[in-house]
């Protein structure tokens, strides 16, 4: 009777696999594993300034939840990160996947569209920001004067300043700098459908809206997982868009506030108004990365349910 | 050969000897930390002039980004290292820095200069649970009114005395189609310059006393009236100023667009490098009735401290005496424009010294100086809830209110 031995792997071959995975390892615990991990203990302690002062439970995560202060704060800018992630959805996802359909049907000039659609995504978002900061400005921006020129004075308004407004201003900025990337997944999404299934719903005599709706919309399910997970995650830790355009204070007096500009002002302090508070900081951060993990993880499985092997 | 060898074994030992000898005798070298980036060259001259003196000391000057100075020293001090010098803030900024003992406390015995600075200035600097001062104050800022000379002188007008001839010649301004006030609102802090530099004389000394006793509060008929009038001078601001954030409004006066600018004394620097052709003026917040005290709000920016783990506080002790000394004092005031609160110094500069003589008159930027020791800061409450006001989003009396409310969480004098 023979039994069939695994071959252990030889001693060069583990040296191989070393090589390769101990340095991403090391790498990762140091960079990655390590400060969230501290910055959940830090969130334990008590401090003072600087220093950490004693053990204090889950006090911080308390006072971030429900303290009289910070509360209405967080969830204040809790409501608008759940605002921007629906408006972000609909504009930029929604939008990516109306582009790619337009795009995929090889209208004139595709190919340069194809390129043109996701060059805002290579630009800095420091540099997008401060774009849409002059686009916006109230008196010599392009968006007024454009308003101005097309007799269309009463439209034109103080958009940052403006408090009905300067949160969609945001979304509407960080839409337009980012619709290239779910333009080109959904893109690739399409034309991995196999075209023998367009070609028999159009002899089927499927309508557009149909076409779209009962067909591709379902067939490039995948794709549609990983850009609303993706999205999910960036809409919660948004920040540098809110912080380019509106400062660190979610100006005009809280209405664009959201999370991780909360976050950096407890933790690291406003220059011009508040206190660094490291515990409260890292407190949230916890939070506000157990919140991500938690649902972006029932998201992905709620999506992936609804995929379709083909 | 055995001789030559042996004179070079010499030669090297000796040099050998001379070098180390040098070494020791030679330099120590400070560090000095610095979110003044546009200040470099003023203080690269001091240090020269301070080596000058000191030959056995050099000081390597190095600055950071004001937004993230406080996150870089706060990491480099909590990690047991940092500079030798350090130019820190004032207040309750201050203190997230003096309180788990960075700083090495100063009194009469290592920095007997201290005798130099007016009991404000130090306050500025001291820890409130000890009562020690931790740092030399660089300079005292003031919140006024600029105007562009030229433009009143054009339109026949003068600086206005009273909160009712401010309105008139606000009206006469926009009616020939000049902008008052370059200010703007969508920048959160503005909102505090903006209430520092017009309100100062109608909240009074008497108001912030009252404060500090606890016998007022802010829905004190005096503060509530004050942010009426605000909200009626917002008229005159620039146009629509919600939406105006601090770089545009600072634009907007620097082209010589619009008349006025309430804010710091420290603007005046600022816009006269960008056009050196501005002619400016200076006044403090218009009174409420002729013969009322005509005040300014005035504050300490931050000063200069030593790093309590610096292994070379000898030579950073005598730097920062240095810094102290009405010389010093005299050199910041007319390099930078901004006024030392070292007393004796000479001031060169026309409106540096109007400046002075208005703060002779002044009372506290008041948030900064008394409430900016515990969340929510009385910065935070004003500059929020005034931008809300001035967007006409709420009356002066909610805005007071809430202010009141958010400083009555922690403030004992208010709880009574």
């Amino acid at each position: 009777m023979i039994v069939s031995r695994k071959q252990a792997p030889s001693l060069k071959r583990q040296m191989w696999v070393a090589f390769l995975v101990v340095p991403p390892i090391v790498f990762m615990s140091l960079f990655v594993v390590y400060p969230i991990l501290s910055a959940f203990a830090y969130a334990f302690y008590d401090w003072q300034g600087l220093a950490r002062g004693e053990y204090v439970g889950l006090k911080n995560f308390k006072e971030v939840l429900f303290g009289a202060t910070m509360a209405p704060v967080v969830w204040n800018a809790f409501l608008h990160n759940v605002y921007a992630l629906v408006a972000l959805m609909i504009i930029q996802n929604g939008g990516g996947f109306l582009l790619a359909w337009l795009l995929y049907k090889e209208p004139f000039g595709f190919r340069f569209h194809r390129i043109a659609v996701f060059v805002p995504v290579v630009l800095s978002t420091i540099i997008v920001g401060f774009l849409w900061k002059l686009f916006l400005n109230p008196n010599f921006g392009i968006v007024n004067q454009a308003l101005y020129s097309l007799g269309l004075d009463s439209l034109a308004k103080p958009w940052l300043g403006d408090s009905s407004t300067a949160l969609g201003a945001l979304i509407l900025a960080n839409a337009w700098h980012f619709v290239g990337f779910p333009t080109l997944v959904y893109l690739a999404g399409m034309q991995r459908i196999p075209p023998e299934i367009i070609e028999a719903a159009r002899l089927d005599g499927t309508n557009e809206w149909q076409l779209l709706k009962n067909i591709v919309w379902p067939l490039v399910a995948p794709s549609t997982t990983i850009l609303f997970t993706l999205l999910f995650i960036g809409a919660f830790n948004w920040f540098e868009i809110p912080y380019v355009m509106v400062g660190l204070d979610g100006s005009p007096f809280g209405t664009t506030d959201v999370l991780g500009l909360v976050f950096y002002r407890t933790a690291f302090g406003n220059q011009s108004a508040s206190i660094q508070n490291f515990g409260m900081g890292s407190a949230l951060a916890t939070l506000l990365f157990l919140f991500i993990v938690v649902f972006a993880s029932m998201l992905t499985l709620w999506l992936r349910r609804r995929e379709i092997q083909f | 050969m055995k001789l030559t060898r042996r004179i070079l074994m010499g030669a090297a030992a000796g040099s050998l000897l001379l070098s180390s000898g040098a070494a020791m005798a030679q330099q120590t070298e400070l560090t000095f930390w610095s979110w003044r980036q546009e200040d470099k060259a003023f203080y690269q001259d001091t240090i020269k002039k301070f080596q000058e003196k000191n030959p056995g000391i050099t000081v390597k000057f190095e600055t950071y980004a004001p937004e993230n100075y406080q996150t870089i020293l706060s990491t480099a001090l909590a990690a047991g290292r940092g500079p030798d010098v350090i130019q820190v803030r004032a207040y309750g900024n201050l203190e997230t820095i003096a309180t788990p003992g960075y700083l090495l406390a100063l009194d009469q015995q290592n920095m007997p200069e201290l005798a130099n600075f007016p009991e404000a200035s130090l306050a500025a600097e001291t820890l409130r649970s000890d009562g020690k001062v931790y740092a030399v104050p660089f300079a005292m800022q003031t919140q006024l009114v600029v105007y562009n000379k030229k433009i009143f002188k054009d339109n026949g007008v003068n600086p206005p005395k009273t909160w009712d001839e401010l309105m008139t010649l606000a009206q006469a301004l926009k009616a020939k189609n000049i902008t008052p006030f370059a200010n703007g609102t969508a920048t959160a802090w503005q909102n505090e310059t903006i209430v520092g530099g017009l309100l100062s004389s109608m909240l009074g000394k008497q108001f912030e006393a009252d404060i500090v006793s606890g016998k007022a509060n802010f829905t004190d008929p005096r503060f509530v009236g004050a942010l009426t009038k605000l909200k009626d001078v917002s008229q005159y601001f620039s146009p629509n100023f919600t939406g105006v954030d601090y770089p545009s409004s600072q634009q907007l006066f620097v082209a010589g667009r619009a008349a006025m600018f309430a804010g710091g004394s420290y603007e005046v620097a600022n816009f006269k490098n960008q056009n050196p052709t501005l002619d400016l003026g200076v006044f403090p917040a218009p009174v409420l009735k002729a013969g009322d005290q005509a005040l300014v709000a005035t504050y300490y920016d931050g000063g200069y401290a030593v790093n309590a783990k610096s292994e070379k506080k000898d030579a950073a002790l005598k730097f920062v005496r240095y810094l102290a000394t009405p010389e010093y004092g005299t050199a910041f005031t007319n390099a930078l424009k901004n006024l030392s609160p070292i007393k004796g110094i000479k001031i060169e500069d026309a409106i540096t010294q109007e400046v002075a003589k208005l703060a002779e008159n002044a009372m506290s930027y008041l948030m900064l100086v008394r409430f900016r020791y515990q969340e929510p800061s009385g910065s935070v409450l004003l500059q929020s809830n005034v931008q809300k006001m001035l967007a006409g989003q709420q009356t002066p009396e909610q805005a007071a209110a809430e202010i009141n409310k958010g400083i009555a969480t922690y403030y004992k004098p208010f709880q009574k």
